[in-house]
């Protein structure tokens, strides 16, 4: 009876164990199956660049929030990325023990905080300040639903997710090369550029892109705050729409007109593929920086 | 003595600018909690708890978000329950049934690698499409299959991490007294894995309430406490959602309040598995 449920068990959870490889397939297969129908029509280049998005004429370019998406994503990744880098050399080199232990749940928090609080804190504080005071200060006029607002949004929400594996990355560097540079006299920020980010430079890159995916994908804080006109940004202040916002937005009568719902299909299957793409890259480069330090 | 100047004086500006950006990423956390409950405490009153929304989809300004909290906690616990099923069997294959480096561990890694990436309007779009397939309408149900796939991931990586603690002594041990490997997981591992895998458990529930892009094609919305499966449900997000895109200010404001309880709530759930694990890791072997 033993033996039996054991061999049981063991072949249920050998099932089980194919599941998330079989959900990654079905997801795959069916994006692609609903996106079939325009494809069949319509060039995928054509689609993805073309700038005109009249669904009613069946027009459907990306273009415009292919644009928008580029824009928001950079924007966020700039601002975050030597913030975050910073500070996880801060915590992880320089700050004292009680520090790191207290600011390490305080970035989980900050991971766990929902994305539409974000969007309401955006809207709340980010989209006045674009709009009242950076605008302005730069000669422009905004109404602070903008690229730029959903940027400084996205970088506060993907602190965490570079931080975090940064952490990680810099606790990876061996203790005893920090020592080796610290004996030869190099100051402390000295050892930190020429030994740990030297040493950590392909983990801080899986980081970023990690972030980067993270922010690509993000939907309902962007949709909140990025203003939704679907026409290529010229500059950070004007308003924007992005890939996820797009799908967000027009989920409910997407079924009222034709091709609708396998353009915007196909718009989840690009954001799907992006992301694969990113993902696999990043993970690539971990396992390699993993195996290098055993 | 010059260059010895410069060095000290490049250490400085990095450490200041590292200060400076550790303090801009939690006054951050501190800005959003801070302004969202500094916001919502005009419209915040007992009533938003306690009764569903007066005056049909939120315009009536009357009544509360019952509808959307009930519903919020309903989807969050049938979603992360389905997770828990999928996800537990799939961490203890990968822990001691499975050769650690075998072609099939690794790859079922990789997937949930690549899963926990995938952004949620994603399995929003893949939900809708199997709902249509299925025939389903936008209902509770709907909503709880989409939100365990985006729950699945993160649930999984995070018991990975901790039953992979599990040292190998006490797995030997159990397994030299002639227990069988299922005797020894159900037993000896999840035993002992158990604060750990309590907060990937309420990790998962903590992003399944919060997520509002893969329930806004599937889960539906209703000014009414939902009592089947197969009903629409609202959800926190989207309320809050809904609310802020009304023109009119009063119900802006009640849109920060929800705001504010969404974020309270993450912070309590929060808060309650830091607490579990102390006093459950107790009777756990170190």
């Amino acid at each position: 009876m033993r033996r039996f449920a054991d061999v049981f068990a063991r072949r249920a959870m050998r099932v089980s164990a194919a599941v998330p490889g079989l959900i990654v397939l079905v997801i795959l297969l069916a994006l692609v199956g609903k996106s079939r129908t325009i494809l069949g029509l319509k060039s995928f280049a054509g689609l993805l660049f073309g700038s005109s998005w009249h669904p009613l004429r069946g027009d459907f370019g990306f273009g415009p929030f292919l644009s928008g998406t580029l824009w928001v994503t950079l924007a966020a990744m700039v601002l975050a990325v030597p913030i975050s880098i910073l500070t996880a050399i801060y915590l992880s080199e320089y700050a004292p023990r009680r520090v790191r232990e207290l600011a390490k749940p305080m970035i989980d928090l900050l991971a766990g905080i929902p994305s539409v609080v974000y969007g309401v804190w955006g809207v709340l504080i980010v989209v006045p300040f674009v709009g009242n005071v950076l605008a302005p200060a730069f000669g422009a006029t905004s109404s602070g639903y903008s690229v730029l607002a959903a940027g400084i949004v996205l970088a506060v929400m993907v602190f965490p997710t570079i931080i975090h594996v940064s952490l990680e990355v810099f606790a990876a560097v061996p203790q005893s090369l920090r020592e080796a540079s610290l004996a030869l006299g190099a100051t402390n920020w000295e050892t930190v550029r020429h030994v740990v980010l030297r040493k950590g430079l392909q983990g801080i890159i899986a980081a970023v892109v990690l972030g980067l995916s993270r922010a690509f994908g993000e939907t309902m804080a962007v949709l909140m705050v990025v203003g939704n006109v679907a026409r290529a940004p010229k500059s950070l202040f004007d308003p924007g729409a992005t890939l996820p916002s797009l799908l967000a937005n027009n989920y409910g009568e997407m079924l009222s007109i034709p091709l609708y719902d396998s353009a915007l299909m196909l718009a989840a299957l690009v954001l799907f593929g992006v992301v694969l793409v990113f993902n696999i890259a990043a993970r690539i480069i971990l396992v390699r920086v993993e195996r290098r330090s055993e | 003595m010059r260059i010895r100047r410069r060095r000290a004086l490049e250490e400085r500006i990095f450490k200041v600018l590292m200060a400076a950006s550790a303090i801009a990423v939690l006054g951050g956390l501190l800005l959003i909690v801070g302004t969202v409950v500094v916001k919502s405490l005009p419209a915040l009153r007992l009533s938003m708890l306690i009764q569903t929304p007066k005056g049909g989809f939120y315009l009536g300004r009357e009544g509360g978000i019952l509808n959307a909290i009930v519903g919020s906690l309903y989807l969050a616990s049938g979603a992360t329950l389905l997770a828990v099923i999928f996800g537990l069997p799939i961490v203890l294959y990968l822990n001691l049934y499975a050769r650690p480096r075998s072609a099939m561990a690794v790859f079922t890694r990789f997937s949930l690698d690549v899963l926990w990436g995938v952004p949620s309007i994603v399995y929003g779009a893949f939900g809708f499409i199997v709902m249509a397939a299925l025939g389903l309408r936008a209902s509770l149900l709907a909503g709880i299959i989409t939100v365990a796939l985006l729950e699945l991931p993160i649930m999984t990586r995070a018991m990975d991490e901790v039953i992979r603690l599990v040292p190998q002594a006490m797995t030997d041990a159990s397994a030299s007294l002639g227990a069988t490997k299922l005797e020894t997981a159900l037993k000896v591992v999840i035993r002992q894995a158990m604060p750990g895998i309590l907060t990937a458990v309420l990790i998962a529930f903590g992003r399944g309430i919060g997520d509002a892009a893969s329930v806004l094609f599937t889960a539906g919305f209703t000014d009414s406490v939902p009592t089947s499966l197969l009903q629409p449900a609202a959800t926190l997000p989207l309320a809050i959602f809904f609310q802020l895109g009304t023109p009119y200010p009063e119900v802006q404001e009640r849109a920060y309040a929800s705001a504010a309880i969404l974020t309270l709530l993450i912070l309590a759930i929060s808060l309650i598995s830091r607490t579990l694990i102390r006093r459950i890791s107790k009777h756990s072997v170190r």
